[in-house]
C-alpha cells in the first residue's frame, strides 16, 4: 500500500472519467456544464496516457498527451464560441430551446 | 515513499472532490472555479509522477487559457437563472440511465486497472525509452521535433483552424459604429481637399459646403 504503482494513477483517471460521465447525464439542461463534463474526460484520458508513459518508460505518451491538449483547447473554444453566437440568436442556451433542426 | 504517497493521496482527493463539484455545484460560475481546481492537482500530480513539462503545460493551457475562457462565457452570458432540474425536484428519467452507463463504465475501468499486469519485457519492447541521464523536456522536444514533427504541424493546424472559426463564428458586423476607411485615406489628393482663396477686403470668406 506504501508504493503508489501504475494502479493508483489509474484508478483515479478511472473515477475523473467516471465522474465526466455521470456529469454529462446530470446537466442535461446546461450546455457549458456538458463541455465542462468533456474536459473532465479528456483530463482523465490524460492522466492514464502520463501514468502508462512514466511506469513504462515510454516517452510516446506524453507526446499524445500534448496532441489531446491541443484538441481539448481547440474544442473549448469552438464550443464556446458556438454558444456565444447561440446565445446572441436565441437569449437562452437551455437545451430543450437547441431544436432548430427538429432532430 | 512516504511522501510520494501522502502527496499522492492528498492530490487526488482533492482532484476528485473538485470534479464532483464541477458537476454538481448549483452556480456555473463554481463550477469553473472547481474546474481550475481540478487542472491545478491533477497537474500537481503530473510534476509529482516525473512528467513536469506536461504538468507545466497543464496549468498553462488549461488554466491560463480554457478555464479562462469558460469563465468569460459565463460571466458574459446571462444564465445564472438556470436552475439545475435535479436540485429542485423535478422528476427526470435520464438520471437512472446515465448513472447505470456511469456505473457500467467505472466498473469496466475498475476491472481492467485490477486485472491489467506488466509484460515482462514491456520496457524493452517500446522503441523511445525515458533517459534518465536529460530531462523531461529535453526528451520531449528531442522525440516530438524528429519522429512526431507531422503530429506536431498537424496539431499547429487544428489550432489554427479553431482560431479562424472561433473568429469567423463570433464576428458580426454593427451598425452606427464609426471605422476608419482606408482606402478613403490613402486617396485622397491635395487638389480634391485643399481649396486656396483669395480673401478680400472687409468680406469675409463664404465656404460652401
Amino acid at each position: 500500500m506504501i508504493d503508489i504503482g501504475l494502479g493508483h494513477y489509474l484508478t483515479l483517471g478511472a473515477v475523473v472519467f467516471f465522474l465526466g460521465v455521470i456529469g454529462i447525464f446530470l446537466n442535461r439542461k446546461n450546455v457549458i456544464v456538458i463541455l465542462m463534463s468533456i474536459e473532465l474526460i479528456l483530463l482523465a484520458v490524460n492522466i492514464n496516457l502520463i501514468s502508462f508513459s512514466i511506469f513504462t518508460g515510454d516517452i510516446v505518451g506524453q507526446i499524445f498527451t500534448m496532441l489531446i491538449l491541443t484538441v481539448a483547447a481547440a474544442e473549448a473554444a469552438i464550443g464556446l464560441a458556438i454558444i456565444v453566437i447561440f446565445y446572441r440568436l436565441k437569449g437562452s442556451i437551455r437545451v430543450e430551446d437547441i431544436h432548430g433542426m427538429k432532430g | 515513499m512516504l511522501a510520494h504517497l501522502f502527496f499522492f493521496y492528498f492530490f487526488s482527493i482533492i482532484a476528485i472532490f473538485s470534479a464532483l463539484m464541477v458537476i454538481t455545484s448549483r452556480n456555473k460560475v463554481n463550477s469553473v472555479f472547481f474546474l481550475i481546481l481540478d487542472f491545478i492537482s491533477v497537474g500537481c500530480l503530473f510534476i509529482m509522477v516525473g512528467a513536469e513539462f506536461l504538468g507545466m503545460i497543464l496549468l498553462i493551457v488549461y488554466v491560463g487559457a480554457v478555464a479562462v475562457l469558460f469563465l468569460f462565457v459565463v460571466m458574459m452570458l446571462n444564465v445564472a437563472e438556470q436552475k439545475q432540474s435535479w436540485f429542485i425536484g423535478k422528476k427526470s428519467t435520464h438520471i437512472p440511465s446515465g448513472l447505470i452507463v456511469g456505473v457500467l463504465i467505472f466498473l469496466e475501468l475498475l476491472v481492467v486497472v485490477g486485472g491489467w499486469k506488466y509484460k515482462e519485457n514491456v520496457m524493452s519492447s517500446s522503441s523511445l525509452v525515458v533517459n534518465e541521464k536529460i530531462s523531461n523536456t529535453h526528451q520531449i522536444g528531442n522525440v516530438m521535433y524528429t519522429d512526431y514533427i507531422l503530429y506536431f504541424q498537424v496539431s499547429g493546424i487544428i489550432l489554427l483552424l479553431a482560431m479562424i472559426g472561433a473568429i469567423l463564428l463570433t464576428y458580426r458586423k454593427r451598425e452606427g459604429v464609426k471605422t476608419q476607411s482606408y482606402i478613403n485615406q490613402i486617396s485622397r489628393e491635395p487638389s480634391s481637399s485643399v481649396e486656396i482663396k483669395e480673401v478680400e477686403f472687409d468680406k469675409g470668406v463664404k465656404i460652401d459646403d
